[in-house]
């Protein structure tokens, strides 16, 4: 039987750190490695690609061994393709030519379909015969993808693909990245320290903290915590799907259903039908009561609460885990109105929503 | 311009020599370059001084020695005679050998500076696009560094050219086999034949001349590649 997912077991130590990895990953999907620099994420991607020889190791992809206690394949001989954090096309070579290193040493013979639908979604069929000097950050990283997608890679490991880039860059290719999802059946690893990029992509995610993982699960669940062990302050909130049912044209706004109720949101011209993720943020959160229908507040859900932690940034707050059906939110309340509204575990309240951002 | 055939001789074993010489360097040198660009070993200090010394030895130093060693009661000389190839002072290969030795330096240093400027990513990234360790050299580095290896060679074959003192301990003065240019100018001075030496000397000025020229050129060239090269990153 074949076995879908992704063994990954590394033990390495350097001088002041020490990577101490077990875990079993989808092998599907965008899976993020996310934490704060330092905390051995790209030491992990280096190990998995053997790049780095860790003191003990073990990878295993689809049964498919590539590294145990006996076997250390080199590199060039694992099936995987790799983005770098910076640019990485060789200077050399053009844009064509870098895509053709790829293509002459992928394992079989590259179809023009398969080429040409690569092209086409990393946009780059204009810009193939430019040097990677003349070619914008995002256009490099662009090819720099379509190369390491040419090399019929198994796994794609991305390392930060997006940290050497400004901000409108970010943003310009990250579209790009969410259909490399889309169009390829590839699971991927993703490296990144910003969570603003892993609520946008990722499936799954793994935190690392000091070379060792505090979390992991799927992104909606570890994300929608009170609990969750990651240390993203003011970034703290919940995610959810949905389907969009309704777009309002009038007012700019468009809906899913969520706790049998119609959740409005601004409209970026998805289109009907279209899965989206939208991110609430624990700040946005306020918890009433009773339904008031004199607020400005257009999303009201009806909630339990079923656990209240202190927030351990500011000791006035508190996180209250808000269950609604289906899903979880988290509200940011203070320890004041807890007192006066008497909330506890278990109590049937308001969830009153002042913003949600379509995040992808 | 009337060159005797004496003189078109010298030309002749000259240029031979060191393209032997250069050819050899850069497949000898080429690895020598590679471990010292890229080893963390406490031996690279070492190995740096020994491969640098011909720099400021006077050649009649390493001349001496190669020639105690090449001779016959040297490791060399045994060596060479245990294989049949005789006692190798005052011939051709022994004129290369010693040249080899010269000329080291010229050759290892361009070599050593363009794959340390090349860095480690390029490299890592074939690895990551299956290419074998050959591979990556073949199509990586080579190409990359290629100002620099064409810089060692223009730089080994032209001292190569203008070595003289080796060649007297060495070597001699044995028209087709050791007399090269540097020794039939020394020769025609000796005679008095100023005419004569002027032409050989001249040849070697504008040669050296464009030697250094095409240097310049090519590490104009390695500057921009490496530029090209860190403004992706």
């Amino acid at each position: 039987m074949q076995q879908q997912d992704i063994i990954v077991r590394f033990k390495t130590s350097q001088k002041h750190f020490t990577l101490n990895v077990d875990v079993k990953l989808p092998a599907r999907g965008i899976t993020a490695i996310w934490g704060q620099s330092g905390s051995g994420k790209t030491t992990l991607l280096r190990c998995i690609a053997g790049l780095e020889k860790a003191q003990q190791g073990m990878f295993k992809i689809n049964n498919q061994e590539w590294q145990n206690a006996n076997l250390f394949l080199p590199t060039h001989k694992r099936p995987f393709g790799y983005v770098f954090q910076e640019a990485s096309l060789f200077p050399h070579l053009t844009a064509q030519e870098n895509l053709d290193y790829a293509i002459k040493r992928a394992p079989a013979k590259t179809s023009q379909d398969t080429y040409d639908k690569i092209l086409a979604i990393m946009g780059i069929e204009n810009i193939l015969n430019r040097h990677p000097q003349h070619l914008s950050g995002g256009e490099r990283q662009r090819v720099a993808i379509a190369r390491a997608l040419l090399i019929q890679p198994q796994l794609l490991l991305m390392d930060e693909p997006l940290a050497s880039l400004d901000h409108k860059r970010k943003t310009e290719i990250m579209p790009y990245l969410e259909q490399l999802n889309l169009h390829f059946d590839i699971p991927i690893l993703y490296v990144s320290h910003s969570i603003d990029e892993v609520a946008r992509l990722a499936d799954h995610i793994v935190a690392l903290e000091n070379g060792h993982v505090i979390a992991q699960g799927g992104l909606l669940e570890v994300l929608s915590k009170i609990d969750s062990p990651l240390d993203i302050g003011e970034k703290t909130g919940a995610i959810i799907e949905g389907k969009i049912v309704e777009k309002d044209s009038t007012w700019h706004l468009a809906a899913i259903n969520l706790a049998n109720n119609k959740f409005w949101f601004r409209d970026n011209g998805e289109a009907l039908n279209k899965t989206v993720r939208l991110r609430i943020l624990a700040r946005d959160v306020s918890i009433a009561l009773s339904q008031h229908q004199d607020s400005s507040i257009t999303n009201k859900l009806p909630a339990v609460i079923s656990d209240i932690v202190a927030d351990q940034k500011d000791v006035s707050m508190s996180l209250v885990q808000l269950e609604i059906d289906p899903g979880q939110l988290i509200a940011r309340i203070s320890n004041k109105s807890i007192n006066t509204l008497s909330l506890n575990k278990g109590s049937t309240v308001w969830a009153q929503i002042k913003s949600a951002a379509v995040v992808n | 311009m009337n060159l005797s055939n004496d003189d078109f001789d010298a030309i002749g074993l000259t240029l031979r020599l060191a393209s032997t010489v250069t050819l050899i360097l850069l497949i000898i040198g080429t690895p020598i370059a590679w471990w010292l660009a890229r080893t963390h070993s406490s031996w690279k200090g070492f190995i740096s001084a020994l491969v640098a010394m011909p720099l400021i030895l006077p050649p009649t130093v390493i001349g001496f020695y190669l020639l105690i060693a090449m001779g016959p009661n040297g490791y060399i000389g045994q060596l060479t005679q245990s294989l049949g190839l005789g006692i190798l002072p005052f011939t051709f290969w022994g004129l290369v050998i010693a040249s080899v030795f010269y000329s080291l330096p010229f050759v290892v240093q361009p070599i050593q500076n363009a794959i340390e400027a090349i860095g480690k990513r390029p490299l890592e990234v074939a690895a990551t696009l299956r290419a074998s360790p050959f591979d990556r050299f073949f199509s990586v580095v080579l190409p990359i560094a290629k100002p620099g290896f064409m810089t060692a060679a223009v730089l080994g074959f032209a001292h190569t050219v203008g070595e003289f003192g080796i060649v007297l301990m060495i070597g001699g003065n044995i028209p087709n086999e050791t007399r090269v240019i540097s020794v039939q100018i020394y020769d025609h001075v000796e005679a008095l034949e100023y005419a004569q030496a002027h032409y050989l000397s001249a040849i070697m000025v504008l040669f050296s001349f464009f030697a250094l020229l095409s240097i310049y050129t090519l590490q104009r060239k390695q500057v921009s590649m490496n530029i090209s090269n860190e403004r992706q990153g």
